[in-house]
């Protein structure tokens, strides 16, 4: 959470006019890129970041020291070749990792902004790493690629702006988020809200940190990531370090002990109140109400290739809602592929290692990329 | 298949948007793309062919034939194909009639269930048959409602669906089909391939 980051960022002079009716300007874009633009300007791929991502789509995170949160897709000889593409990606406004966000300094009073900062849409999100591409002078990106929230953002980039990428990829995502999302959300919300360290949202007035709501948060959503199967195919009812029960209330289970560390891991690099804003703009996602309850008219001025992919044990983003976006496109005769991929390690599927998603996106991107390059779009 | 393949390609005027049904690893699709049009997609119901196609950047969908050619606009694409599957489906009837409604005409080939060869078998071996054309047999067998030429031939008229052309094939020969050579067509050809609208 913002310590003294050394990462590359712009300031984007531009006022930009939110969803919520409010104005920003003069605020920074973190980013990171990967790959070389070459001469034509045309290899450049943008990707977006889910919930909880950040910019460091590959190589070392130097907040965490970990591997890039897509490291199976973003690399040299991966997916999405760096030695032959140049890829992007910008934290969301919103977020901790040097964008704009709620734990950004307002320098006048010296302070955190906390919940002064306005709530925020995936429009604004979308519009905000637009002025990043401008800034970087790309007339038009070859792809704009995302899954869960980036999906989302995918979505609403091509429908923001039909003529700035040449292809599409929206992975597990959504158009309309569901009951069942804005409830888990909301869920993770209310764990924050309640920790009596959360003040209101200045907690960084206080040097506090309400770390155990938004460790609570993280477990609750955690949860949702994985399917049934694979929880209790890794799982079970297999004991932490003991041979019995303690009769207590200590993590007896390893699914116990597996949550608690992500939930305690997590609120080391994740800022809470970036955690209600970004979620709040997921909620708040409805890509079809935007053009009144017809999401075909999303993508009615663009002539993007879509390629929509979705998993088969993602209860959070359910096949049925991915193939909506596929049934909007086809019913404008778009130019969309479509699979579902199997795979048991449910939502974060589209993160970790799943062969068939990994060869069929790198083949689709590699192959896709030689057949425009050759017919010159 | 290389036959199969021309006989649908001449079929097919250039640059027109076309829709193959139940494209499996994309073959027919590639063909045509580089021989006729550009613009084509491909619906298919296996997990691995789809992959298989979008590897090859071909755009297709994974899908149901039966429940999913309803997500297409009326007319929205010059030709549909549907290539040797229409015996594998549950409702065959239902799915040539969402083809027609999605496809200003419709080229379907059928394997010939009434082939002299097909009908000896179950003639003089008394068994279901097994050809080249119709490798499975009875008990794993993906066609339900296998048919002859003069099946679909007859399915056509009753139904009031115009045939544009009807071609019949015999290993590599080529032939036209009409009402007075249908019997024998019938009983000498491999695979029938007819161009239809409604």
């Amino acid at each position: 959470m913002n310590k003294n980051i050394d990462t590359k960022k712009i300031i984007i002079s531009n006022p930009l006019k939110l969803d919520c009716g409010k104005e920003i300007n003069n605020f920074p874009i973190a980013y990171e890129t990967y790959g070389e633009l070459n001469s034509e300007k045309s290899n450049a791929i943008l990707v977006f970041h889910a919930l909880t991502g950040d910019q460091y789509v590959s190589g070392k995170n130097p907040i965490t020291n970990k591997d890039g949160w897509w490291s199976y897709v973003v690399g040299e000889n991966k997916p999405i070749d760096t030695n032959k593409f140049f890829v992007i990606c910008a934290n969301v406004i919103g977020g901790c990792m040097g964008s704009y966000g709620p734990s950004t300094i307002n320098e006048s009073t010296g302070k955190q902004i906390g919940t002064d900062f306005p709530i925020i849409t995936i429009n604004d999100i979308v519009n905000a790493q637009y002025e990043l591409i401008k800034y970087l002078e790309i007339e038009k990106l070859f792809a704009v690629v995302g899954g869960s929230m980036g999906g989302m953002q995918v979505l609403q980039f091509v429908a923001n702006f039909p003529d700035k990428a040449k292809l599409a990829i929206p992975i597990a995502c959504t158009s309309s988020h569901s009951a069942q999302n804005i409830a888990f959300n909301e869920l993770g919300r209310q764990a924050i809200m309640a920790d009596s360290k959360w003040e209101n949202g200045f907690y960084s007035n206080y040097k506090l940190n309400p770390d155990k709501g938004l460790a609570v948060a993280r477990m609750a959503a955690h949860i949702t990531y994985l399917s049934e199967k694979g929880l209790q195919e890794k799982f079970g009812r297999k004991l932490q370090d003991r041979d019995s029960l303690r009769y207590g209330f200590e993590a007896d289970f390893q699914i116990e002990s597996y949550l608690r560390y992500q939930g305690s891991v997590f609120v080391d690099r994740f800022d809470a109140n970036s955690y209600l804003y970004i979620t709040r703009a997921m909620d708040y996602f409805d890509l079809s109400k935007q053009y009144k309850g017809n999401l075909s008219d999303a993508f009615k001025k663009t002539k993007t290739k879509f390629f929509v992919i979705s998993f088969t044990s993602d209860w959070l983003y359910p096949t049925s809602e991915n193939r909506e976006i596929v049934i909007a496109l086809n019913s404008i005769g778009a130019d969309v592929g479509f699979v579902e991929i199997e795979s048991d390690k449910g939502h974060d599927s589209f993160l970790l290692e799943v062969p068939s998603f990994l060869n069929t996106l790198g083949d689709y991107i590699n192959s896709t990329y030689k057949i425009i390059n050759e017919r010159r779009i | 298949m290389k036959e199969e393949f021309n006989i649908i390609s001449n079929l097919i005027e250039e640059n027109t948007r076309v829709l193959d049904v139940g494209c499996g690893n994309g073959d027919l699709m590639k063909f045509l793309q580089e021989n006729k049009t550009k613009d084509i997609r491909g619906l298919e119901i296996s997990k691995e062919k789809v992959q298989n196609c979008l590897s090859k950047g071909l755009t297709v969908i994974e899908g149901n034939a039966e429940s999913d050619l309803k997500q297409f606009p009326k007319s929205s694409f010059d030709y549909v194909i549907l290539s040797q599957t229409l015996q594998a489906f549950l409702n065959p009837e239902l799915v040539i009639n969402e083809l027609l409604k999605v496809g200003k005409k419709v080229i379907v080939t059928i394997p010939n269930f009434g082939y002299w060869r097909v009908r000896l078998q179950l003639l003089f071996k008394g068994t279901m048959p097994v050809t080249e054309n119709l490798p499975h047999e009875w008990y794993n067998t993906p066609n339900l409602h296998m048919c002859t030429i003069k099946d679909f031939y007859n399915f056509c008229s009753t139904k009031n669906i115009k045939i544009y052309k009807s071609i019949a094939l015999k290993k590599s020969r080529i032939s036209e089909i009409n009402k007075s050579n249908l019997n024998y067509k019938n009983l000498d050809s491999h695979l029938g391939i007819f161009l239809i609208e409604s």
